[in-house]
C-alpha cells in the first residue's frame, strides 16, 4: 500500500510584519504519531492553520507531492486534510449523526442534496464505533462530554476521509482516563493517516508520541524522539531559560 | 360574534402574507445576517412573474400554477445575482449592506416603471379563487385562504428542507460555525449563495401571492418590507418558530386594532406594542445563536 506524507518547505506567515512562521521544514510520514510542541507563541497553532489555509502563507506544503498552499480552505479539507480546534468545535445544535454527515458529506453535489437519508453510510457507521459514540448518536453534540466532543471532531475528521489529521491539543481538560482512551484512538488511527498533534500535556506526549517536532519563535528548534528532544540542550534553555542542565523527564513535564 | 371572527380572519390572512414575505428574511436575515432591502424588490418581481405569465398563458388559474415556480425561480436568480455581485463583497458591513440594497431595491423600482409603466397592472384572480367560503359563520375569501395555505405550506417546507435535508444541515452549519464548516469541506460560499437563492426565491412566490389581494404596482415592495423585517426581530432572528407566531401575532394585532382605530392609529399602536416587547426581550420570542449576533 502506497504511504501518505505531508512534506512542509520553508513556511512563512506573516502578520503586519511579525513573524508567526518562520521558514519551518516539516516532513510527516504515515504512520509516525507526530507530536507538535513549543513554547506559548511558537507558531504550532498558526502552522496548522497556514496549512488547512485558513492563513496566508508562503513557501509549500504537499500532500502526497499537491500542493496545499493557495487552495480555498474547503478545497484544502477536501484534498485530505483535516483539522480539529483548540476548543472543542462541533456543531452543538445538530446531533452526534449529523455532525458525521456533514463531515461525510461535504463533497455532495448540490444535486443530491434534498435527498432524505437512505440508511447509514458505512463510513459512518464505523467512525461512530472507532471513536465509541455509536450509544450517542441521536444526542445534541452541545450535550456530550467534553472528551467526547473531541473524539467526535476526531470522528468528523475519519469520515472526511482526511488522510493528514491535525489535532489541536485533543486531550486539554481531559480526565486520565479519557486521555488513555485518546491516546488508544489516535494509535489505532495513525497505522492509516497521518497524525499531527499540537500538544502541551508532557505525560501524554512521552506515553504515546511515535516522534516529536519542537518549534520556537516559529523555527523547528529540534526533531526527533522523546528521549532526544528531551535531551537536547537547546529544548531545555527554550523550556526552562538559560543555565540550566539536563533535567529528568517529570520536570520537563511539571513546567509546562 | 361574527365582528370577532371577522377581525380573526382578517389577522391571519395579513398574518400570512406578512410571513411568506418574512419567511424569505428568515433565511437571508436571520440566518446570513444580511440586510436586504431589495426583499420586497424580489416580491414585486414575483408579482410581474404572474403578470407576464398570465398575458403569455391566458388562463388565470394555469398562469398562477405556472408562475408560483416560476417566481421561485425569478426571485432566486434576482437573489443570487446580488449576493455574488454586490452583497459577499459586504460581509460584516451591515451599514453599508443596508445602504447598497436600498439602492438596488431603487433601481429595481425604477426598472419595473420601465417596463411596465408606472400605474398598477392588472392581474386576473381564477374563477376558483372568486367569492368566500363560510368559516363558523363568517365569510373567508377563497384568496385569502390560498394565501394562508400557501403560508403555511411553505413554512412546512422549509422545516423539513432546513431539519431533515443534507441541505439543510449544511445552510445550519455554516450558520453555526463558518470555521468549522469550512475544514470539514463544506464550500462555505456555494452554501451562501444558495441560501439566498432559496430566501429570495420564497419573496418571489410571496408576490405571487400578493397578486391575489393587492395591486401589482412597482412601489408594492416597499408596503411590506418593514413590516416584514419586524417580524423576524421580534420572533427571534433566524427562527421559523418565531416568525409563524410573530406574523400571526402581528396580524391579529394590527386587525384588532384596525377595527376600533383608524389604520394609521393601528399602526401606531401596533409598532409601540413592538417596541415595548423589544425592551422586555430584545432577543425575539426564541433566541438562537448565530454568527449575525455573535
Amino acid at each position: 500500500m502506497r504511504e501518505d506524507y505531508l512534506e512542509i518547505r520553508d513556511l512563512r506567515v506573516e502578520f503586519d510584519g511579525f513573524v508567526a512562521v518562520d521558514g519551518v521544514n516539516l516532513t510527516v510520514l504515515q504512520g509516525d504519531l507526530r507530536f507538535l510542541i513549543g513554547p506559548n507563541g511558537a507558531g504550532k497553532t498558526t502552522l496548522v492553520d497556514a496549512v488547512t489555509g485558513l492563513v496566508p502563507a508562503t513557501g509549500s506544503a504537499r500532500l502526497d507531492g499537491v500542493q496545499l498552499l493557495g487552495k480555498s480552505v474547503h478545497r484544502i479539507a477536501r484534498s485530505g486534510v483535516g483539522r480539529t480546534f483548540q476548543t472543542a468545535s462541533v456543531f452543538e445544535q445538530l446531533t452526534v449523526l449529523q455532525n458525521l454527515d456533514i463531515a461525510a458529506g461535504a463533497a455532495r453535489n448540490w444535486r443530491t442534496l434534498l435527498r432524505a437519508r437512505s440508511g447509514i453510510p458505512p463510513t459512518v457507521e464505523l467512525a461512530m464505533e472507532t471513536t465509541g459514540l455509536t450509544a450517542l448518536r441521536d444526542r445534541p453534540a452541545g450535550e456530550l462530554a467534553h472528551g467526547q466532543k473531541q473524539w467526535l471532531e476526531i470522528g468528523m475528521l475519519l469520515v472526511q476521509n482526511a488522510t493528514v489529521l491535525f489535532l489541536d491539543e485533543p486531550v486539554a481538560g481531559m480526565s486520565g482516563e479519557e486521555r488513555e482512551q485518546t491516546g488508544e484512538l489516535l494509535r489505532r488511527i495513525r497505522r492509516d493517516h497521518v497524525v499531527i498533534v499540537v500538544e502541551h500535556d508532557m505525560q501524554f506526549l512521552r506515553s504515546y508520541a511515535d516522534s516529536v517536532t519542537v518549534l520556537a519563535s516559529g523555527k523547528v528548534l529540534a526533531e526527533g524522539t522523546y528521549a532526544q528532544v528531551q535531551a537536547d540542550p537547546r529544548v531545555q534553555e527554550v523550556y526552562l531559560g538559560p543555565g540550566h542542565t539536563a533535567e529528568p523527564a517529570p520536570a520537563l513535564g511539571e513546567v509546562l | 360574534m361574527d365582528a370577532v371572527l371577522g377581525q380573526l380572519y382578517a389577522g391571519l390572512s395579513l398574518g400570512s402574507v406578512l410571513l411568506l414575505i418574512a419567511l424569505g428574511l428568515t433565511l437571508t436575515f436571520g440566518q446570513m445576517g444580511v440586510i436586504n432591502m431589495a426583499h420586497g424588490e424580489f416580491l414585486m418581481a414575483g408579482a410581474y412573474t404572474t403578470y407576464v405569465v398570465q398575458q403569455v398563458v391566458g388562463g388565470a388559474g394555469l398562469s398562477l400554477l405556472i408562475a408560483l415556480p416560476l417566481a421561485f425561480l425569478v426571485g432566486g436568480l434576482l437573489g443570487v445575482l446580488l449576493e455574488t455581485t454586490l452583497i459577499s463583497r459586504l460581509y460584516s458591513r451591515p451599514l453599508d449592506t443596508l445602504l447598497v440594497t436600498w439602492g438596488v431595491a431603487l433601481v429595481l423600482q425604477q426598472l419595473a416603471r420601465d417596463v411596465f409603466g408606472a400605474p398598477a397592472v392588472e392581474v386576473r384572480t381564477p374563477e376558483w379563487l372568486k367569492g368566500n367560503v363560510d368559516l363558523f359563520g363568517a365569510p373567508f375569501t377563497k384568496g385569502r385562504l390560498f394565501i394562508l395555505g400557501l403560508a403555511l405550506t411553505a413554512v412546512l417546507v422549509l422545516g423539513v428542507v432546513l431539519r431533515y435535508t443534507a441541505l439543510g444541515r449544511r445552510i445550519r452549519a455554516v450558520v453555526q460555525s463558518r470555521g468549522l464548516a469550512e475544514t470539514s469541506g463544506i464550500d462555505t460560499r456555494a452554501t451562501d449563495r444558495l441560501t439566498f437563492f432559496i430566501g429570495s426565491g420564497l419573496a418571489g412566490i410571496a408576490g405571487v401571492a400578493l397578486t391575489l389581494i393587492a395591486s401589482t404596482q412597482p412601489y408594492m415592495g416597499q408596503t411590506y418590507i418593514v413590516d416584514a423585517f419586524l417580524v423576524v426581530v421580534a420572533g427571534g432572528v433566524g427562527r421559523v418558530r418565531g416568525a409563524v407566531l410573530m406574523a400571526f401575532g402581528l396580524g391579529v394585532l394590527q386587525a384588532t386594532f384596525a377595527y376600533s382605530q383608524s389604520v394609521s392609529t393601528a399602526k401606531v399602536l401596533l409598532l409601540i406594542c413592538v417596541i415595548a416587547f423589544l425592551q422586555v426581550r430584545p432577543q425575539g420570542l426564541f433566541s438562537v445563536k448565530s454568527r449575525s449576533l455573535v
